[in-house]
This record gives structure tokens, sequence and C-alpha cells, in this order.
């Protein structure tokens, strides 16, 4: 397997092959804290730390470690990161911890992370694989965000709720409310709202591929056209 | 599968059927220090979170000046119940006690409460720590959600008489929230049971 370029490594993470909304891989937390922007910010934040760490380990051990205990080297690798994850995040941002509880630790299923690096950083150099754990992480976290704030408004009708928890006391202003006395469509603050809400993004990708895909398609009917003549 | 031909010479001080457990050990051994380190780094910082966090919690249900003592740390646990009960006291005399409690039969699991009383019998107030109850339905038992849990306070077992101790539907002066009873409900009762509880327990918990 060739290593692709640094801006191909990015592509794929951020848009051709988004973890959220193309692999649809890790759908537990994406759907499940996706309920507010603050909620999705925190996990992807954790998410991508633990994403990045283990594919530069996994790279780093590339050498020594062998066929016969890759995956369980992989799992051992990723449950140590989350574990110090979880420890820095109960001691830095106690009140998010409490929130986001359980799926901090289930990052460790979260199959992003043993699939890049499987398929990625135990065939790749180390530069290549680390920044292939932050685009793939990055790229989770932009369909994070995006659900995490469409649900919020929609279902709460308020936009970075609670932003205290992560940026502290003073961040309290950030918090928007849509309107006065919004109670939101509740179905988007419950689990269906989380996979209506990620349908529409998968759609809203394929139609932006679609778009991008046009000018071509009609070239190519063109010049078919043309060579059916004569 | 050739595993030999590889390396024939390096780490030679293990056989060839070891290699794989010894390095799965090694690498064990290498994450196993790296949390006990964060463990140690971090273990100071989180106490202290925790410790803020239960002050908080109990400062926002007494009356400010009301007590001079640290009631997170003047505590009784009930040794045939497992309750918690933090003391505040004022120059050694008992001035109210905040039981934690647990509502078993909210809509989805146990709900959380921190039960503020004065040494008379009356509510200070009633907090909900956690709970896992439907966001938009059950969660209005939040105080950043709703402000139905400060109609408890001042209330006392005379005040509704013990019959009308329940949620509107059941008979009593309680409003139920639309489309959620049985969380207003779990509340509720677990209110009056603690109100119970207290008034016959007050004098083991302030001996």
């Amino acid at each position: 397997m060739s290593t692709p370029s640094a801006s191909e490594i990015i592509y794929q993470g951020l848009w051709k092959n988004n973890p959220g909304l193309v692999q649809l891989l890790g759908l537990c937390p994406l759907l499940a804290i996706s309920n507010t922007f603050v909620n999705a910010l925190g996990m992807s934040l954790a998410t991508i730390a633990v994403l990045t760490a283990s594919n530069f380990v996994v790279a780093l051990s590339r050498p020594v470690v062998r066929e016969e205990i890759r995956v369980p080297m992989f799992v051992l690798v990723i449950a140590g990161f989350v574990g110090i994850v979880q420890q820095v995040m109960q001691a830095w941002f106690y009140d998010l911890y409490q929130i986001l509880g359980i799926f901090i630790p289930l990052i460790v299923t979260n199959c992003i992370i043993l699939g890049r690096a499987e398929a990625f950083a135990s065939r790749q150099p180390l530069w290549a694989a680390t920044l292939d754990g932050l685009s793939m992480g990055t790229g989770f976290m932009l369909v994070l965000l995006s659900l995490g704030g469409m649900r919020e408004m929609i279902g709460s009708g308020t936009l970075f709720a609670d932003a205290w928890l992560i940026f502290g006391e003073q961040a309290e202003v950030l918090t928007i409310s849509l309107s006065e006395d919004a109670r939101g469509m509740l179905l988007f603050a419950l689990p269906p709202g989380a996979f209506l809400g990620l349908g529409l993004l998968v759609a809203l990708k394929n139609v932006v591929d679609e778009r991008m895909k046009k000018p071509r398609s009609v070239s190519v009917e063109l010049s078919q056209t043309i060579t059916a003549k004569p | 599968m050739d595993i030999n031909s590889k390396s024939p010479a390096a780490g030679g001080r293990l056989p060839d059927w070891l290699r794989p457990g010894g390095l799965l050990g090694i690498f064990s051994l290498a994450f196993i220090f790296g949390l006990s380190l964060t463990f140690e780094l971090t273990r100071d910082r989180v106490t202290e979170q925790e410790r803020l966090r239960l002050r908080s919690q109990l400062q926002e249900l007494l009356v400010p000046g009301s007590y001079d003592n640290a009631p997170d740390e003047d505590v009784f646990t009930d040794s045939s119940t497992g309750r918690v009960v933090y003391r505040a006291r004022q120059q050694q005399q008992p001035v109210a006690a905040l039981l934690h409690t647990v509502a078993p039969d909210g809509y989805s699991g146990s709900i959380n409460l921190l039960v503020g009383i004065t040494i008379d019998g009356k509510l200070l107030g009633v907090r909900v720590l956690s709970h896992n109850e439907t966001p938009g339905l059950g969660d209005a038992i939040e105080l950043r959600r709703s402000d139905w849990v400060l109609g408890f306070t001042g209330r006392s077992l005379d005040s509704p008489p013990a019959d009308q101790w329940a949620v509107k539907k059941d008979g009593g002066v309680f409003d139920a929230f639309t489309g959620a009873t049985i969380t207003p409900r779990a509340v509720v009762n677990e209110i009056r049971n603690t109100l119970v509880y207290y008034q016959q327990n007050h004098q083991e918990i302030f001996r």
C-alpha cells in the first residue's frame, strides 16, 4: 500500500471517506451524544485525542509488533489512551465528564479507532498515521458538531447551552436562545432526532457530491453524441 | 508462515513461541505505568473537584450565614439504610440536615435527590442531582429546565397534610407535567418518605 499525500489524507478524513457520513462508523457516540453542541464538542475532542494518539503509537510500534498479536495490541493501546483521557477529563472538566459519563469509556469500542489502526496506521509511516488520526477525528467532529448544533436548535431552541462546561464561567454569555419561550421540537432532542438528523446530513453530502460531479457528466454526454454521428 | 527468517539473531533471549506474549506483556506494563502516572497526577484534582461540587450543591440549599460548620465534612451515614446525611450547625447547635436520597421508581431508573430539611422539619429545598428521565418531558424536575422543584421549599409533613402529599393525579396538591406523571410522582413520594425518615430519626442523626 503506497502512502497517500498529506492533502489526500486530509481530504479522505474530512470529506471523501468521512467516518460519520461515509464509513458510518462510531454511530453509538455519534447518535447518543449529539443532543447538544457542547456535549458533541466534548465527545469529539476526546475522540480526536484517542484516535490520534493510538494511530501514532500503532505506527510507531509497527516494526516490532507481529501479525499474531496485532489486534490485541491495538485494543491495548486504545484502552490505555481512553483511560488516560478519562482521567484527565475528570480532573479538568469534571461537570462535562459527569454528563458524558459512560460514553467516555465506550470510546474504546468506537470502530473508527480500531478501524483506522488496522486499515491505515499499521501500514503507513508515522507522519501519515498521525495526520490520518487527526483528519479522521476532525471529520468525525464536524459531523458530530453539525448534528449536535442542529438537534439542539430544533430540539431545545438554544445553541451553545452549557458552554461553561468546557470554556469556564465567563462563557455563559455564549448561549443563544432562539426565541423567548422555545420548548423546541421534542422529537429532535430524543433518539429518533439523531437518526433523522444523521440521515439528512448523509443525504446532504450525497447531493453536494452529485452537484460537483454534474459538469463532468454533461461533457461526457456531449462527446458521446458527437462521436456517435459519423 | 515463516517468522523465524525475520530476525534470527535479534531478541535471542526469548524462545520464539514466547516472543509475541512477551511483547504484549511489555506493552501492557508500559500502559499500566502510563495510566498509574496519570491517575497519580490527577487524583488530587479529581477529589478536589468532587468536594467542590458537593459543597456547592449543599450551599445552594442552605440559607447563607445560618451555619458555621462545613456540612460536607459533617457526614452521618445510617448504617442500616445506607443513607448519607450532611449536617449543618451553628455554634455546635444543629440547624439543618441535607439528605442524599434516591427515588427508585422514576420513568427510567433512579433519580438522585438532595433534600434539605431544617431542624424543625421544614423543607429548605430539593435538588435533583442526577436522573435519566426523558428530555423535554420528565427533565422538568431539574431546576435549569423549570422551577417546579422550588415548589417544595417551606413544605413539611403538616403542610400539606399527609394524605395530600402526592401529585394532583393521585389526589394530592403537587403539579405533574404534561405528558409525564411517573417522574414527578416518584420525586414527590421520595421527598415525603425522606421527611418521614427525618422525623423518625432526627435524634439519631444529630446525636
